[in-house]
């Protein structure tokens, strides 16, 4: 394992110090308990965002706080969900009174944490209501699994319901907006190769030269299936066809088409996979109005990518659209 | 023979040194089916908390008055499923033995109310490859002793033997509850890293029953 760090015990909480640092113009960080808040703190009457979960996935979640996005962030361990004794005083680190949303991704530990942690910031007072993202098609949705994973598609919940907090939707309209993205988003990842997390000092699986895993999560677990290196084409439609088949999309709907890195993997690659994912949604008529291509949700160093779509209407693309300025996200 | 809060101290401080001892096979274990921090998690847990007792003033009186500090200490350092899965076992467990001492009725109590607070947090049920696979069995073999007219002692040793064989148990099964579920058959053929670290820690508790003594922190 060669990582630029000091010690695994102390990366997260070093990582986020220089995060604070390098961008103190938007965040506070809060080193005990640790979370990140926006600078300047909460305004007045607006709903707070307030995200969080395992460290690893930057810019997720700290990247995207700021106007128009979160109000706090709280990075828990390396792949391991925060404790309740950090996302409580995160949630009533962004109340302004007019109460907070927790977007929460559908992970055991996630949801067990901010569960706990909405009850201890109501009896502080403050109010909390949360929306569980689930966009990995990857997963089954049964009884006889966990649900399926939040990924990638938390970035659209974040930056669409982080609008219209900011326009100033009341708690029952942001909410209402948020679970409008979760119903109409989808993603599914692939990786061409595991991560190594620092504590554990080797790879999160094995996966053999010539094998991908398709259907991961971000946390480093294995997929559903493993098959040969396949081309990038190939595996973009895979991908691109399992969210489209989920999501139903008809000839004639709009898009947002996101391709996300997974940490190891160049731009250049991505853009690949996003010329493939653009042709097959033209096939089917599918008109991308909206792209995003970036590593925004990764899993350290991983080589790989998710395709994320969500089906856009002109609510959904104008609060899109609307102005963000978070170290991850501005425009 | 009952068990106090001497037991319960010691419980505790054997506890942070089995997960010590096998955080790398908590961590291996893990890495095979889920994304490999449980025994990362629990050390640093369980860490925190033994020097949170070595700086209890004043000692606990109570048998509960560990578990609680135990429950606080786990729920706000380990993160992932096992923080809250832990915190609320050991947080019902507290409830139920605010006393001095425990005898074998006792001992029962503790661990049903500690399976209770890990099936009411985690909503799992046996055979779906989590720590109740671990702790059911273990209850159920604690009742079955205590009936049968054992020491509270005894109740323990029971009740560890049989989350061990619990845990053991898991290794065929097709995960449907946490992050193992999303490798749907690929979980067959591995043990659960949850029922292996419960399994531990109530083999704990039993050898701290029988050795009657404090150990070294």
């Amino acid at each position: 394992m060669k990582k630029l760090i000091n010690d695994p015990q102390t990366v997260v909480a070093e990582s986020v110090e220089g995060f604070g640092l390098a961008h103190a113009d938007l965040v506070a960080v809060h080193t005990d308990p640790l979370y990140v808040a926006r600078a300047g703190g909460a305004r007045a009457g607006k709903v707070g965002l307030v995200s969080g979960g395992g460290s690893g996935h930057e810019p997720l979640h700290a990247g995207f706080v700021g106007l128009g996005m979160l109000d706090a962030a709280v990075p828990g361990a390396m792949f391991t969900s925060p404790t309740p004794d950090q996302i409580a005083p995160a949630l009533q680190a962004a109340d302004a009174g007019a109460g907070v949303l927790a977007i929460v991704k559908n992970y055991t530990g996630d949801v067990l944490n901010f569960e706990t942690a909405a009850e201890l910031a109501d009896a502080e007072g403050v109010t909390v209501r949360s929306v569980v993202v689930n966009d990995d098609v990857a997963v089954e949705d049964s009884l006889y699994t966990a649900g399926r994973r939040g990924v990638a598609g938390t970035v659209a919940v974040e930056k669409i319901a982080g609008a219209a907090a900011e326009r100033g939707d009341d708690l029952d309209a942001v909410v209402a907006v948020a679970e409008k993205v979760i119903a109409n988003v989808r993603s599914m990842g692939v990786a061409l190769t595991a991560c190594t997390v620092p504590h554990a000092g080797k790879p999160s699986f094995d996966l053999p030269e010539d094998e991908i895993e398709i259907g991961i999560g971000i946390h480093g677990e294995p997929g559903r299936h493993r098959i040969p290196l396949a081309s990038a084409d190939e595996i973009t439609e895979m991908l691109l066809t399992a969210v489209a088949d989920d999501l139903v999309l008809a000839p004639g709907e709009k898009v947002l088409l996101f391709v996300n890195g997974m940490g190891g993997t160049p731009a250049s690659e991505l853009y690949v996979v996003y010329r493939r994912a653009r042709a097959l949604l033209s096939e089917r008529g599918v008109e991308v109005t909206r792209s995003l291509v970036g590593n925004y949700v990764t899993s350290l160093e991983m080589q790989g990518a998710s395709v994320t779509v969500l089906r856009l209407d002109e609510e959904l693309t104008a609060l899109w659209d609307a102005p963000v300025h978070t170290a991850a996200l501005r425009w | 023979m009952t068990l106090d809060v001497a037991w319960a101290i010691d419980w505790t401080r054997r506890s942070a040194r089995v997960v010590t001892e096998h955080r790398e096979e908590l961590i291996e274990l893990d890495r095979q089916i889920g994304d490999g921090d449980h025994g990362e998690n629990l050390t640093r847990g369980y860490t925190a908390v033994v020097a949170r007792l070595d700086a209890l003033e004043p000692a606990p009186v109570l048998v509960g008055d560990v578990l609680k500090l135990v429950a606080t200490t786990l729920m706000s350092t380990v993160g992932g499923a096992a923080g809250p899965l832990y915190g609320t076992a050991y947080l019902r467990a507290a409830k139920v033995s605010a006393t001095p001492v425990l005898d074998s009725a006792g001992v029962v109590a503790l661990l049903e109310a500690a399976l209770e607070g890990i099936v009411a947090r985690g909503k799992a049920t046996t055979g779906e490859k989590t720590m109740v696979d671990a702790w059911t069995p273990a209850v159920e073999a604690a009742v079955a002793a205590a009936d049968a007219g054992a020491d509270a002692a005894a109740v323990v040793a029971a009740a560890a033997q049989a989350a061990a064989a619990g845990a053991q148990a898991t290794i065929p099964l097709v995960a449907t509850k946490g992050r193992a579920s999303y490798l749907g058959e690929r979980s067959a053929g591995h043990l659960d890293p949850g029922a292996a670290s419960s399994a531990l820690i109530l083999q704990a508790a039993a050898d701290s029953a029988s050795a009657g003594g404090p150990v070294a922190p």
